[in-house]
């Protein structure tokens, strides 16, 4: 090369843009053929690769004597042998106008939660079709997806249209079904292409086989598809992701501009406090900047001092997003554990992280027809409708707006699993009206009254463990010794309060949550609260743990092996569990996640109650519950 | 629907690029507990280097670098990872497994698997050990390798340090799940989607300092196995009929001198590599001898926590 093609080359790469596409097709569409061919014709396949992908073409080829392009994009061992993409594989190629992200994708149904992940951070999706098959339930689903992560921009490529003859009418049939489908759904734009991957047919040049089709190749289209989303012209969005501090002259507030413009001498406001300052500086590492645009990553520097952390998002006065607690959006479920409305999750939003719970499932969704149908939980790949409740307030734009400050993530406490995607539809209002009032008489003044600090023992274990015979125990000697105590189990809960539960994962998880709201009650007038439960999971006995103070609440795990339980069957429970009479039991038909750290580990197979009660006493002594 | 529009908004791909490693590296600095970077000398630590001096500015990088060091590094690359510490005022942590290194571990007599094996994953693995580091940021890219192409930006290794490919969290949007349990740690991947042209063409625009030995000079190679392999101190043995001859040769990458094979090039400056890398028809790795012992020997390696 010489030097002035490598200047012009250079000067070029300048001006080169990035676009990022999705892939998404049926088994056998010719994805991962597709896109072996536009790293072959765009040369980015070495003649090392090469060799190898003639060695696998003959070893596992699908293609006689052809190369098989499908083996240059499949990877881990188990699917190349299965013939499979089993997740998301990121492919890169590149031409003079631009630099393009491939997310290919599988199409089977149970991987719906990895086409959403490439979908999250796509700008165009092609969906392959079949010209043999037509539009197939699996490309309604993939358009629906696409359609709810935000994708506005979808090139139909139909495929295999060698093996139709090239047929310019079974070509127009499959346009116009999918685009009759696709009119409930979201996308600004769809260019149809009819196209042969094995061939190249209309792939990087138009093919004269279809002279009938007057629309751009493939290549080409992607080459010059606005997808500009026009996000510098959106309001002014910066999730504060790092305080930089690196002496006591220099405050600031690092981050990627997610939309919007900022110049110096503007106006922001910190939308959660709404509290608004100056942009003095912007800074780089390159120098000052007069003006930074979305997609800048940057640090700010502000006039007047507020307080802004991680976490903040910075906002035009003039155009805040919403500050809410409770808001409603699309969630897709993520994880083999089935989703527990009541449970508290963690969610990660911008640089945010809170914990949330689903206060409400309205209603679940048909990938395959956009049905909605009552659930009372999501499994895995499947979508719903949902109410969300925050323990703090956050700031958010809807997701239709702005992907990026209306997205989140939710993430299971216990696992620290990735469970859940959320795009949020509109905020709530009702929570903006219950302020707590500020009471004179509190939770010190009553305890001190009663000569003592309130705290909840928490008894779990199996059914038969002796929980509520030790519980008992240790209620009657508090008493005697004149100390306020309250008993909650299933004896007076479950007829009461949680008349409505049954015994699913679910209720169990409501059950839970309501006794370690009543028992926080408790603790707030002042009292010793002896709550005993079965309480299987570990997550709502460490959601209970946390309405309290540390120190407040002492998990006492009554433990004995399962025959023991059984052997003894105080109420004939084992034995109606065993003989399928009742479902979801502890022990037979539900898991019991036993405490990793429990204040206390009662052994009763070898101690007798007696005995057991009196290291509780001990062990609330020792607490500083009693004296 | 016109591109001068776009081009008007559009940031180049690189500056793009650019953005999302600084964002992925200021992340892990804000929600990790002790992160480390790991330092390889090659061009692809360079960058992320460089990209690290740029996310924090003005403040330095929040976390030290840690080279693995299996003692058969070229000199050059030694003495280019000190000068380049001591100059950009950073904390440099250098570990070998003493252990190996007692046991004559060495890619000659204990051939490259094992020497790979004992000298860079099992040091790797003491290393992120003895510093309890809960984040390691490591140059690697998705187009180097197959596996690569569906390794996680943030990819969770067990309390053993196992990379689990059917166990990894979904990744969305730019929201990483950062959260880990005692002994538990990520592996950070910021330059998960540049390619080798993407690298080089940044370093030459950024003027970033990298490793003489990417430049093509005159050096003395022995020919073994079909690799030009420098000799680059008497540890390593000619066999019988073999014999060292000077040839214009560069690296295209950088590792072990034994097991890091040079290519016959003129290119002597960046321009020239970028030249050449726009003509070139194989693929960086093909220098890599660990590549070559089975087709998917990459995604074993991960399995067994080599980065």
């Amino acid at each position: 090369m010489r030097a002035e093609d490598l200047r012009s080359f250079l000067a070029a790469q300048e001006r080169k843009t990035l676009l990022r596409v999705l892939t998404c097709g049926s088994v056998d569409d010719g994805k991962s053929t597709l896109i072996g061919r536009l790293l072959y014709d765009t040369k980015l396949i070495f003649d090392d690769q090469l060799k190898t992908l003639e060695k696998d073409s003959r070893k596992h080829g699908t293609t006689g004597e052809d190369m098989d392009f499908a083996l240059l994009v499949d990877g881990l061992e188990a699917e190349r042998e299965q013939g499979i993409t089993i997740d998301v594989a990121y492919r890169f190629f590149t031409t003079d106008k631009r630099k393009f992200i491939v997310a290919d994708t599988p199409g089977h149904e149970q991987y719906t939660r990895n086409m959403a992940t490439g979908a999250s951070n796509s700008d165009l999706a092609i969906i392959l079709v079949d010209a043999r098959k037509g539009v197939l339930t699996q490309t309604r689903r993939h358009a629906f997806i696409c359609s709810l992560l935000g994708i506005k921009h979808v090139a139909l490529a139909i495929n295999k249209i060698d093996l139709v003859d090239f047929s310019e009418e079974i070509f127009a049939t499959i346009d116009t079904e999918f685009r009759d489908f696709a009119k409930q759904l979201a996308f600004q734009n769809i260019v149809s292409l009819p196209i042969s991957a094995r061939y190249g047919d209309n792939v990087i040049e138009r093919s004269n086989r279809t002279p009938w089709y007057r629309g751009p190749s493939l290549l080409a289209h992607l080459e010059t598809v606005d997808v500009e989303t026009a996000l510098a012209a959106k309001p002014f969005r910066l999730p504060v992701q790092w305080v930089n501090r690196p002496n006591l002259d220099f405050r600031g507030f690092a981050g990627t501009i997610v939309s919007g413009v900022v110049q110096t001498g503007d106006r922001v406001s910190v939308a959660r406090s709404g509290r608004a300052t100056t942009v003095s500086r912007i800074v780089t590492a390159d120098g000052d900047l007069q003006k930074a645009v979305a997609g800048d990553a940057v640090t700010l520097t502000l006039a007047e001092e507020i307080d802004v952390s991680r976490g903040d998002l910075l906002v035009p006065p003039s155009d805040r997003p919403e500050v809410s607690d409770q808001f409603a959006a699309h969630m897709l479920w993520m994880a083999e554990d089935e989703l527990l409305p009541g449970r508290q999750y963690l969610l990660k939003i911008g640089t945010r992280t809170v914990p949330a719970s689903i206060t409400e499932l309205k209603h679940k969704i048909d990938v395959n027809n956009l049905e909605h149908f009552a659930a009372k939980t999501l499994h895995l790949n499947e979508v719903g409708f949902c109410n969300f409740s925050t323990t703090e307030p956050i700031a958010f734009d809807p997701y239709t707006e702005n992907r990026d400050t209306g997205a989140f993530i939710v993430i299971d406490r216990f696992t620290n699993g990735t469970v859940g995607a959320g795009m949020i539809e509109f905020g709530l209002r009702r929570a903006t009206n219950v302020h707590w009032q500020a009471l004179d008489v509190n939770k010190e003044a009553r305890a001190e009254l009663k000569g003592q600090r309130p705290a909840i023992l928490w008894f779990t274990g199996l059914s038969g463990s002796g929980k509520s015979t030790i519980a008992n125990i240790v209620e009657q000697k508090l008493h005697a010794m004149g100390r306020h105590t309250y008993m909650l189990d299933g004896d007076n809960v479950r007829h009461g309060l949680n008349r409505d539960l049954g015994f699913t994962d679910a209720d169990r998880v409501e059950n839970i949550r309501r006794v370690a709201e009543a028992a926080k009650l408790f603790v707030d007038a002042g009292l010793i609260v002896l709550v005993s439960f079965i309480s299987p999971f570990r997550s709502e006995r460490r959601t209970a743990r946390e309405l309290v103070k540390p120190g407040e609440f002492l998990e006492v795990f009554v433990d004995a092996p399962l025959e023991v339980c059984m052997e003894r069957d105080p109420k004939g429970l084992y034995k109606r569990a065993q003989a399928g009479e009742i479902k979801h039991f502890t022990g037979i038909s539900s898991p019991y996640e036993a405490p990793d750290q429990p204040e206390i580990h009662l052994e009763t197979a070898t101690m007798p109650p007696e005995d057991a009660a009196d290291r509780v006493i001990d062990l609330i002594r020792q607490a500083g519950v009693i004296l | 629907m016109t591109t001068t529009t776009a081009q008007k908004t559009a940031i180049s791909h690189l500056k793009r690029l650019e953005a999302e490693s600084i964002f992925i590296m200021r992340e892990v600095a804000a929600e990790f507990r002790n992160p480390v970077m790991l330092y390889s000398i090659g061009k692809d630590s360079s960058v992320m280097l460089h990209l690290a001096m740029k996310a924090f500015y003005p403040s330095k990088p929040p976390f030290p670098l840690l080279h693995v060091d299996t003692g058969w590094k070229f000199r050059e690359m030694i003495s280019f990872r000190d000068a380049t510490a001591k100059q950009l005022g950073l904390n440099l942590l250098v570990h070998t497994n003493e252990e190996g290194a007692r046991r004559g571990i060495n890619p000659f007599d204990s051939g490259s698997t094992v020497h790979t094996q004992v000298m860079k994953t099992e040091g790797l693995k003491q290393a992120l050990d003895k510093y309890g580091f809960d984040a390691a940021f490591g140059g690697a890219r998705r187009d180097e390798e197959k596996s690569r192409a569906k390794e996680r930006i943030f990819s969770f290794r067990s309390a053993a340090h196992a990379w689990d490919p059917k166990n990894q969290r979904p990744e969305l949007w730019r929201l990483f799940n950062t959260r880990v349990r005692q002994g538990e740690s990520i592996r950070v991947f910021p330059l998960s989607n540049w390619t080798e042209l993407d690298i080089w063409q940044y370093i030459l625009s950024e003027n970033i300092p990298i490793v003489p030995l990417y430049f093509a000079a005159r050096r003395k190679v022995v020919e073994r196995d079909g690799a030009l392999i420098m000799r680059d101190d008497d540890r390593m043995k000619l066999k019988p009929g073999e014999s060292e001859q000077e040839r214009l040769i560069r690296f295209r990458t950088l590792g072990c001198y034994p097991l890091t094979g040079a290519i016959e090039s003129g290119a002597a400056t960046l321009e020239e590599i970028v030249a050449e890398m726009l003509a070139a028809r194989t693929s960086e790795r093909q220098g890599r001898v660990i590549d070559h012992d089975e087709t998917a020997s990459m995604e074993k390696k991960k399995r067994e926590g080599y980065f």
